[in-house]
């Protein structure tokens, strides 16, 4: 009912300065079939620069689909998204790395029978210029540039509060709030512009669970990172977003900050059926 | 009767049928022609009390899922009882022997094995020496599981050892009567085995050896991790001259005969090496290897051979080697570009098929106007200034050999590797990492496919002599083979993989028809002990026993909890 007053004040606050500069990144009716079934319909998108948004719905809203388009691991059926300026529809993985968008996975997916070092190192490997023969040969430039990213790999380590001490460990043998820890610094050893988290607090307890997010922000900030979550845990996302995007059934349900989100009507009907709004 | 003793009495049973069969085609009486301690122990008899040590150790050790560790006498006790029933069964078997004439279904069924079974000392006393003798031989390998483990390691170690070094003879003999070392040979070796004497000492010294790694290993590791950067460099290139003088002097050392096995052993090592890139660094199971084997030999054929059938341009060996690189690299994109989308078993299905219609194109009568069919191609020319004689031949495989060694290092230890490594551990995680795998995938089919290509072109300077069937599936499988068997991924296991599964065989040549059932039983049992190689690269040792307790492991190996660091905040 004073939905309209709260809009017009938080409007000139927290969006005017996104709507300044173009986002980062721009999803145009981004609509993914499956044979008959639509997984994303008509969605519309955007990340501005320097926020963490977050992307939320019901299981099967949709969610991962379209994470997977962003990643290049699905192409969109028709619609466009735009990335720092350029197209990433039909572009394979690992150019869109390059491009600068580093990702995390739901359940975890380390390199396992690699050093902790290592799997930083091979997140680095689109930043790097080794050739195969340039390797082979052992040319200077090839030994530099491998200890150039040996140290930036045990900076980042350090950055999300791994032990030096566990580098040379295989990364299956790390407990699991590690392996988290981990994974983010695989994903930022790319230099991303963007990043995307698959429930990054999956599985952990509410202690842990806050300091993943403390350390989400303060990354955000020291990397100059922009940061789309896919997260079940409300909590966690009304606590750490500063945008948030809900999907039901495909297609976009609401869009807003965490207070206009946490208020509307529909959202709740999706999350917790019909009754819940009466009541 | 409890489970414990239940599997010790089927364990020695099994044993007794293990030690049946072994009796009944032959091994027992052919082996007896050699002894592995001279006028003691013939390896004809080496084999029951292998069987039965084998089955001591066995009955004794913990059933991991029913928690079940018997107590120190209890394990002898177990081991013992094992050995016993697995003796009995030969007692039998022997009596049987002699008092049915079994010699029409069994041909090896002679009253010549009752004899060796019997250690040549009549029914009675044979079948209480077999009996009690599997007792004693239960309960020592029984006993392994008893000893501290360093000690039962050791122990274990140095038998295998002193078995290999007597088994080596044909190959160290010659090597120490070359050196002029008679004094020595005569000590140590005897009757194609070794004395007593030396085996004693073999077996002292190895096991003392392995004692000393085992306590004080870490302690001589830390050692070398101290010291400097620039001293440790210098230890490494003298032991890199040392190794590399022991590799130039070898083809002297061993003589003419030798050579021409070692100069084997070489080409698998090299094929070995080339098939690691593929099998061991990026994940890609392929089976077909003999097919770049095959193409490397005959481009070389054909291209110096001066009665190759439809054109010979003759040009000297050297002059074809990039031909055959070329001819690599388009075999490996051809390979590689069909299979890139596949994965794990059907990527090893489909290169089985490239093998073999590799195998079946150069038997063809299409392509016989080049390649000469089932007669193959004549006279292909050594590599000069190396002439075919097996001791000159050996350098240009050397040379290639350390060639690839110190590729597959340095392409392992660098982005190249980690980017083969992480496609090995998840494709599409590296991928989603920033690895371009089509390209990485080509890249391990390519090098692969030169390697394996350069063996084959030294294959057929070697012999002089390309026939189709040289390049059978045995040359992919024996490949495969050895890189598991040394240790997936580490170089000196590709050499150690070689060694014993070409060259061994080699030196055994008078037992050749038991070659693939001995072949069998070892990869069989390699991978039931030991699945992770005898030389594995750390990696791999990893990825096979840290399933079994991850987080003790890693609290062992760490010293620590295994307590989340704290974030400042």
């Amino acid at each position: 009912m004073n939905a309209d007053a709260p809009r017009a004040d938080d409007g000139t606050g927290a969006t005017a300065q996104p709507a300044s500069s173009e986002p980062l990144l721009h999803a145009d009716k981004v609509t993914m079939r499956f044979g008959g079934l639509v997984a994303n319909k008509d969605v519309d998108f955007s990340i501005p620069r320097g926020s963490i948004v977050s992307l939320i719905g019901p299981n099967g809203a949709g969610k991962t689909t379209f994470f997977n388009q962003l990643t290049g691991m699905l192409t969109p059926t028709s619609g466009d998204i735009v990335f720092d300026g350029a197209s990433l529809v039909g572009r394979a993985p690992h150019e869109i790395v390059e491009m600068g968008i580093g990702r995390t996975f739901q359940n975890i997916r380390l390199f396992g029978a690699m050093t902790v070092l290592a799997n930083v190192m091979v997140g680095r490997h689109t930043r790097m210029k080794a050739s195969w023969w340039a390797s082979l040969l052992k040319l200077p430039a090839v030994r530099a540039e491998e200890n150039d990213t040996r140290e930036r790999a045990r900076q980042l380590l350090k950055m999300v509060g791994l032990r030096r001490r566990y580098e040379d460990d295989w990364a299956k043998n790390l407990p699991y709030g590690d392996q988290r820890r981990l994974e983010l610094a695989r994903a930022l050893a790319s230099e991303p512009k963007l990043l995307l988290l698959d429930e990054p607090t999956a599985g952990m307890n509410p202690g842990e669970t806050a300091q993943m997010t403390a350390l989400i922000k303060r990354l955000r900030d020291e990397l100059d990172l922009t940061v789309l979550l896919i997260e079940h845990d409300m909590k966690v996302v009304m606590g750490i977003s500063e945008r948030i995007t809900v999907l039901d059934y495909g297609e976009k349900l609401a869009e807003g900050a965490p207070e206009e989100i946490r208020a509307n009507p529909a959202v709740i009907e999706a999350y917790l059926g019909k009754q819940a709004t009466g009541a | 009767m409890d489970r414990l003793m239940r599997r010790a009495l089927v364990t020695g049973l099994l044993g007794g049928i293990a030690g049946i069969h072994v009796s009944l085609v032959g091994m027992v009486d052919t082996f007896q022609r050699r002894d592995t301690i001279a006028d003691l122990v013939t390896l004809g008899s080496m084999l029951p009390i292998l069987i039965l040590l084998v089955v001591g150790w066995r009955a004794a050790s913990p059933i991991k899922s029913a928690a079940l560790s018997p107590t120190a006498g209890r394990s002898l006790l177990l081991g013992a009882m094992a050995g016993a029933v697995g003796g009995l069964i030969l007692a039998a078997l022997a009596i049987l022997v002699v008092a049915v004439d079994l010699g029409w279904v069994l041909i090896n069924a002679t009253p010549g094995l009752a004899e060796v079974l019997q250690f040549e000392q009549g029914a009675a006393i044979g079948s209480l020496l077999l009996i009690g003798g599997g007792a004693l031989l239960g309960s020592a390998g029984a006993s392994l599981h008893v000893l501290p483990s360093a000690i039962a390691r050791s122990l274990a170690v140095a038998f295998v050892i002193s078995v290999g070094t007597a088994l080596m003879e044909p190959f160290l003999g010659p090597v120490l009567r070359n050196l002029s070392l008679d004094v020595v040979e005569e000590t140590f070796f005897a009757g194609g085995g070794l004395t007593l004497f030396g085996f004693v000492v073999v077996f002292g010294l190895t096991a003392a050896a392995v004692y000393a790694w085992a306590t004080r290993g870490d302690t001589a590791r830390e050692r070398v991790a101290a010291m400097p950067a620039d001293r440790r460099r210098t230890a490494k290139l003298i032991w890199f001259g040392v190794l590399f003088l022991l590799l130039l002097a070898l083809p002297q050392l061993v003589g003419q005969r030798l050579s021409e096995v070692v100069g084997t052993v070489g080409l698998y090592v090299l094929l070995g090496l080339g098939l690691n890139i593929v099998v061991g660094f990026a994940g890609l199971l392929d089976l077909g290897y003999v097919a770049f084997y095959a193409v490397g030999a005959y481009t070389t054929a054909v291209l110096t051979s001066p009665v190759s059938p439809a054109f010979s341009p003759e040009l000297p060996f050297w002059g074809a080697l990039p031909f055959v690189i070329i001819a690599a690299a388009m075999i490996g994109l051809m390979v590689g570009a069909p299979v890139l989308r596949l994965r794990g078993d059907y990527l090893a299905i489909v290169t089985l098929g490239f093998g073999e219609i590799a195998r079946v194109i150069f038997l063809s009568a299409w392509a016989q106007p080049i390649v000469g069919g089932a007669q193959g191609i004549l006279s292909v020319p050594p590599p000069l200034p190396f002439d075919r004689d097996p001791q000159s031949i050996y350098y240009p495989i050397l040379f290639f050999c350390i060639l690839a060694a110190v590729a597959a290092t340095s392409l392992g230890a660098s982005r190249v590797g980690r980017a083969w490594n992480a496609m090995r551990e998840d494709e599409s995680v590296a991928e989603a990492t920033g690895v371009n795998t089509i390209r990485y995938k080509l890249l391990a089919f390519g090098l692969g496919a030169a390697f394996g290509c350069i063996a084959g072109a030294l294959f057929a300077a070697k012999i002089g002599v390309i026939y189709p069937q040289s390049f059978d599936i045995l040359v992919s499988i024996n490949a495969l083979a050895l890189i598991i068997l040394g240790g997936m991924g580490n170089i000196a296991g590709v050499v150690v993989g070689a060694i014993v599964l070409v060259g061994l065989p080699e030196l055994l040549r008078e037992f050749s028809e038991y070659r693939l059932l001995i072949y069998g039983a070892v990869l069989v049992a390699m991978m039931l002990l030991r699945p992770e190689g005898l030389l594995p690269s750390r990696q791999r040792s990893a990825e096979l026993h840290s399933h079994e307790s991850d987080e003790e492991q890693y609290a062992e190996t760490t010293g620590e909890d295994t307590g989340r660091p704290v974030v400042s905040t």
